[in-house]
């Protein structure tokens, strides 16, 4: 017990904080934090697992989010009959010349020797197979993106509940992995960072801009949600009971019954936003939970143990007979599969899907701050991370707007320099981002709930 | 006649477009370079570094244009960029006091130096923001083209077009200057050598003699030149939005190591390389097959291999193709 008291301390702290957000500002705004933080918990235990058990650098979040989103959309959105009408048949036409393309270039791989030529020739069938998938598949997309482009002009999913493409999500993005890492895990520390920062660029733009699959930066909106629409709700009697019973003592003070249905009314839809809210919280809960659950077994595991060694003494590790390179694609892959799982989370909360909307500054970097500030190697310090930046992250504008204003108090408001700093607060939270990290690494280098280890 | 036609098209079209771009390009990634061959680490806040740059001179150029100096038909921007280059080389040198130091000085594993320099990159992000804010700027004035498109038909009878920009002459104008002053001082003078020495072998250089504190010093000078002349020759020919420049780190970062990374004269081919690239694979040809081919074979379609919404991805693609069959770049050789 005593060994864990400041990871109870730390927890109830940030526990506090955001109750208070629910006390001071509105319970709306905690619990939209608090399902943020979850997701943000989330991805950076996907992360922790590459740096912090095996010390590789992902800078490709991003991309892997983006792909757990695009699930969501695959798997819950009605499928469009007539886009499928139209191009289905050029698009899987498409699908089985990438097939071909792929089995080609594993034959020619496997039936010739390692030379020039075959290097050439391997770049010749990728070449032409491109060209050759473009034009077969122009026709196609052009009449996909023709069906009702306002609403559709795309091919949709396959209809089925939105939960399923969590794991759906963790599919792609792990099958994604899988890919960057049988090119890419080779590579040295930083170089390994900036080929997975930009592979996930590369992602981001085939997912913005072709149209057939995703609708691209027409957004898909209106998703299918797990949770009850709040228009329902506030028709439906049990909630509004419930609503009666919970705030029975605010109401009871209302005389005019006029008034007191109208008070009640507010109240049911104040109250049914906090309710869908919830049962998002506890989804999102249950994943966070069997995670840790997942995690911290597969820590104290065997195979934890050798993670930590091939971190450690990579050389060491392959003397005693591991192996590296699969164990490196491995967690790859894991963690990975685990961002996807978020990245499908936060497109099923939101209910819509932006693909402008990724962007490295909020999916790749501030979720390697949330790992670094929190504790990497820990699954407790990375989700600790999760919630404390991802909360400053939000209430970074409010603070810093109180700061300002108390520094200034005796400044008149007209005072230039005053107006301008209170215009430009939503950046502060770039610079307290930037001054934690740098903090942290400076004097804590190893996050605020370091990693230990026992040995049991 | 239809021949030269084409020509001009390419020209007007392709080439003088990529090679600004590509100058654009191969000054940050020198810088990237630099910093990774001296101070070995990957700079990830190379872009916001820019745009920090770049702001300054925006700032001591609006002062100017308010005090009434100009340049006449030049941009007044060229009279602010020496005044921009000593704030970013003082933001520079506070940033490595405060931040860098500490970690060279344990010696830390380039992966952590990385993680700092992530940390620089959202302060510095903030600080741009904050103070000039995050919309679009441009402050280019003077006289814009040099040959105007219908100026240019109408001279020689073509049917195509050349317009020649002002920036782009002196981008191009600019950069050779620079990058030959800078090759100039590198492989000439005594700093420039201990610097090379430095890079190639640290325990070496400083046996014999070499002050680290000074190469470092040196170092942030000529990375802060080439941050704000590379922002600023940017910001003149697009315009200066701090978003973008995050952005523009990644293509700069695609040249420097398909140059081979720590190798400046390599940083600067990659530039030109990525800039063309991505020009090349994105233009539509089918104007130019109009004028070269006879009538009865023209293409129906656009004859573009990737849509232009796949600029950046050209890069990364070649980057990554790079890294995986060729990690030491395409032009190998020693380091510095």
């Amino acid at each position: 017990m005593r060994k864990n008291l400041n990871v109870i301390a730390a927890y109830s702290i940030m526990m506090v904080l955001i109750l208070m957000v629910g006390i001071f500002q509105s319970w709306n705004i905690a619990l939209s934090i608090f399902n943020l933080c979850l997701i943000s918990a989330v991805m950076t235990m996907g992360a922790n697992i590459q740096w912090g058990y095996a010390g590789l650098i992902n800078f490709g979040i991003m991309g892997y989010t983006a792909l757990g989103g695009l699930a969501a959309v695959l798997i819950s959105v009605d499928p469009v009959q007539e886009a499928w009408r139209a191009g289905g048949f050029d698009i899987l036409m498409a699908l089985w010349l990438i097939v071909v393309m792929v089995l080609v270039i594993r034959f020619v791989l496997k039936r010739f020797e390692k030379s020039k030529i075959r290097t050439y020739s391997i770049a010749a069938i990728i070449i032409s197979g491109i060209l050759l998938i473009r034009f077969s598949a122009e026709p196609g997309i052009e009449a996909i993106e023709a069906v009702d482009p306002a609403k559709t002009g795309f091919l949709g999913g396959f209809g089925l509940p939105i939960i399923f493409s969590w794991i759906v999500g963790a599919l792609f993005a792990g099958g994604l992995a899988f890919i960057v890492g049988k090119v890419a895990l080779g590579l040295r520390a930083d170089y390994l960072a900036i080929a997975t920062l930009l592979i996930s660029e590369i992602v981001i733009a085939i997912i913005k801009h072709e149209d057939w699959l995703t609708r691209g930066v027409k957004n898909v909106i209106g998703l299918k949600r797990p949770a009850p629409y709040e228009v329902d709700l506030q028709t439906t009697d049990w909630f509004i009971k419930l609503v009666e019973k919970f705030n029975a003592g605010k109401l009871s003070v209302i005389e005019n019954l006029a008034d007191r249905q109208a008070a009640l009314n507010q109240l049911v839809i104040e109250g049914s936003s906090v309710f869908v809210k919830l049962c998002y919280s506890g989804l999102f809960l249950v994943v966070v939970i069997i995670l840790l659950i997942l995690t911290q077994k597969a820590l104290y595991s065997p195979w934890g143990r050798m993670m930590r060694a091939i971190r450690d003494n990579e050389e060491a590790a392959n003397a005693m007979g591991k192996n590296v390179v699969k164990q490196h694609l491995l967690i790859f892959i894991l963690g990975s599969a685990i961002v996807g799982i978020a990245g499908a989370m936060l497109v099923t909360q939101d209910g819509l899907f932006t693909p402008g909307s990724y962007r490295p500054m909020r999916y790749t970097f501030l979720i390697w701050v949330m790992v670094i500030v929190g504790g990497s190697g820990n699954n407790f310090g990375a989700i600790l991370g999760g919630f404390v930046v991802w909360f400053l992250w939000i209430e970074a504008a409010p603070i810093s707007l109180f700061l300002i204003n108390f520094f200034t108090a005796g400044i008149p408001e007209t005072n230039a320099l005053k107006a301008h700093l209170i215009e430009s607060v939503p950046y502060f939270r770039f610079l307290l981002m930037g001054l934690g990290l740098l903090f942290i690494m400076r004097y804590r280098p190893k996050g605020i709930l370091p990693e230990k280890i026992e040995i049991k | 006649m239809d021949f030269v036609n084409a020509i001009i098209l390419l020209l007007n079209y392709i080439f003088i477009p990529a090679l600004t771009y590509g100058s654009q390009l191969a000054l940050g990634a020198i810088f990237v370079t630099l910093i990774y061959g001296i101070l070995r680490f990957a700079n990830f806040a190379t872009g916001d570094m820019m745009s920090f740059g770049t702001m300054a001179t925006i700032l001591f150029t609006w002062y100017f244009q308010s005090l009434g100096v100009s340049l006449g038909v030049l941009p007044t921007a060229l009279l602010a960029i020496p005044f921009g280059i000593i704030f970013m080389i003082l933001y520079m040198l506070l940033i490595d006091k405060f931040v860098f130091k500490y970690y060279r000085h344990q010696k830390s594993p380039p992966v952590q130096f990385a993680m700092v320099s992530i940390g620089v990159m959202f302060v510095t992000q903030a600080v741009v923001r904050i103070i000039i804010g995050p919309g679009d700027r441009r402050f280019f004035d003077g006289e814009k083209f040099i040959i105007k498109a219908r100026e240019f038909k109408e001279m020689t009878g073509l049917n195509e077009g050349l317009a020649l920009k002002s920036t782009q002459v002196i981008t191009i104008f600019v950069t050779i200057v620079l990058v030959s002053l800078l090759f100039w001082f590198l492989n000439r003078t005594k700093t420039g050598k201990s610097m090379k020495a430095y890079s190639d072998n640290e325990d070496l250089a400083l046996l014999s003699g070499i002050d680290p504190k000074k190469i470092v010093l040196v170092t942030w000078i000529i990375a802060g030149i080439l941050a704000t002349i590379g922002g600023a020759l940017y910001g003149l020919d697009k315009s200066f939005k701090p978003f973008t420049y995050f952005n523009n780190m990644l293509p700069i970062f695609a040249a420097a190591i398909v140059g081979g990374i720590g190798n400046p004269f390599g940083a600067f081919l990659g530039g030109y390389v990525i800039a063309f690239s991505e020009i090349l694979l994105t233009y539509a040809y089918k104007k130019f097959f109009m004028y070269i081919l006879p009538e009865s074979m023209e293409p129906n379609s656009l004859v573009q291999l990737l849509s232009t919404d796949y600029k950046f991805a050209v890069s990364f693609s070649i980057l990554v193709i790079v890294l995986i069959y060729r990690p030491s770049g395409i032009f190998k050789g020693k380091v510095l």
